[in-house]
């Protein structure tokens, strides 16, 4: 399962996309793989601010649950609206589509560069 | 962290192959999902899916007191059976409450009882326990079974196919011993989806050829999860969701599974007569989440932020796109209340059951 080398990562398999001042989170590939069909994304109201390690919301499969967590802390910007119509977005493009919400950075946090992300998906496999 | 071994059906290497995702089950690894859990649902509501139930149990009755034993221990009248005949039942404690639901087969000469997985020493002890002074031998011989279900529309189509056996001849709940491509097999026309199919009881060496066989001939594999999704549309009852030793099987709306009236005194009947007399501490009711989210088991059911009851099972239903569930209430709980999901409520209105209804032919 290729891990994009671009993005940062958290051992919960969220991924972020930082880019000036915003992080853009999902849950990575290995993630949705392990959740299976993705029937559900319960998002936090935009405005609302999440420290470091929140719960923010969660992903439901058929079978299961997620929660979600805050990569790194901040206000919501965005929460990705399609994922209620559309939740599949996150079983077809992790890494796209399926994002999930835009944090601005207000408190950084140590992430997992992709190296680390893949030796973690290593580990567990 | 010192681990049971767990156990491993004959299809185990079927499921690796097939790039099943194995979980641990009951003690037993078993597949969760192949494909994913929605296609495999659709495959058994569309055309037909095949799943690996071997790790239910299978504990016989022989001697000259086995149907006194069976009547003793479980809710039907299996009196009332016929040979080739099939009956749900639930066992019960003296509380009523329930030990397991279960499948009683009525054979010439003596009774299968199919139990599930997780209770199979707890039921076979029970069963002990409760025969005192009876001349019957009670035999767990769920070793000596692979049991495979096919399940859906085109699932007796697929079948016929590869066996002598009239099947547009044998009617829901019935069974025969036959064979299947030469291999011995009890064809029962039972199973736990809400669609038309069968469960085939094959001795372990034949149920990696048979499901090779059903599997070319068009039968998807379906895991665990879709396996759920599926009774859950059709309204059935999980032991350990829906049934415990703590609900009685009033209580889960299973009261068609229990022979109030029978002759033979059976564990639990006079719990239960006096329950149906004082009426139901708690019942059984399907809902629908009419609010946004998905109820879980062991959500909490709610009316003015009182807690009036629990979920015990709760999905996305694939075949409605909505979110179902069975909730254990109040018997005075009305058709709205809130489900509870990670503590936000959510409205939920009563439906009813089953969920999901396939068109008779």
């Amino acid at each position: 399962m290729a891990v994009p080398q671009d993005l940062q990562y958290t051992k919960s398999h969220e991924w972020v996309r930082v880019e000036s001042g915003v992080a853009t989170v999902g849950i990575t590939e290995h993630a949705q793989d392990e959740l299976g069909d993705v029937v559900f994304v319960e998002l936090p109201e935009q405005g609302a601010t999440l420290a470091a390690g929140d719960s923010f919301g969660a992903v439901e499969s058929v079978k299961a649950v997620s929660d979600l967590y805050a990569p790194v802390g901040g206000e919501v910007v965005e929460v990705n609206g399609m994922l209620e119509d559309s939740p599949e977005k996150i079983n077809e493009d992790p890494y796209g589509e399926g994002w999930i919400l835009k944090l601005r950075i207000s408190d950084e946090a140590d992430l997992l560069s992709a190296a680390d992300y893949e030796r973690l998906l290593e580990g567990e496999s | 962290m010192a681990e049971e071994a767990l156990g491993r059906t004959p299809l185990y290497e079927e499921h690796e192959k097939a790039g099943a995702r194995l979980v641990p089950f009951a003690g037993w690894e078993m597949p969760v999902q192949y494909e994913g859990v929605k296609a495999e649902h659709e495959a058994v509501r569309n055309h037909a899916g095949l799943f690996d139930v071997s790790h239910m149990g299978e504990v016989v009755f022989r001697g000259p007191d086995a149907e006194k034993a069976v009547q003793r221990l479980v809710t039907r009248d299996v009196g009332r059976l016929e040979t080739g005949q099939a009956g749900y039942a639930a066992v019960c404690y003296e509380s009523g409450g329930t030990v397991d639901d279960v499948l009683v087969y009525k054979n010439p000469d003596d009774f299968l009882v199919v139990v599930n997985a997780a209770n199979r020493e707890k039921d076979v002890a029970h069963f002990q326990e409760h025969t005192d002074g009876l001349d019957v031998e009670i035999a767990d011989e769920s070793d000596d079974w692979a049991l495979l279900a096919l399940q859906g529309p085109k699932a007796e189509g697929i079948l016929q196919g590869f066996t002598g056996t009239d099947l547009s001849g044998l009617k829901y709940y019935r069974y025969v011993v036959g064979e299947v491509d030469g291999l011995y097999a009890v064809i029962s026309r039972t199973g736990y989806t809400g669609e038309d199919g069968f469960e085939l009881y094959v001795r372990p060496d034949g149920a990696a050829p048979l499901w090779r066989l059903l599997v070319e001939a068009g039968a998807a594999p379906v895991g665990l999860g879709a396996r759920d999704t599926l009774r859950l549309e059709a309204g059935m009852c999980l032991y350990g969701n829906e049934l415990d030793p703590e609900t009685t099987p009033l209580e889960a709306g299973i009261a068609f599974a229990v022979h109030l009236d029978k002759e033979e005194r059976f564990l639990g009947q006079e719990a239960l007569r006096r329950e149906r007399e004082e009426g139901l501490r708690k019942k059984l009711v399907g809902f629908k989440v009419e609010g946004r989210g998905i109820a879980r088991h062991e959500h909490p059911v709610a009316v003015d932020g009182e807690t009036v009851g629990t979920v015990t099972s709760g999905t996305q239903s694939p075949t409605l796109g909505e979110a179902i569930g069975l909730a254990l209430v109040l018997p005075e709980v009305e058709d709205s209340f809130d489900v509870v999901i990670r503590d936000r409520p959510a409205k939920a209105r009563t439906a009813q059951l089953p969920f999901y209804k396939r068109q008779k032919k």
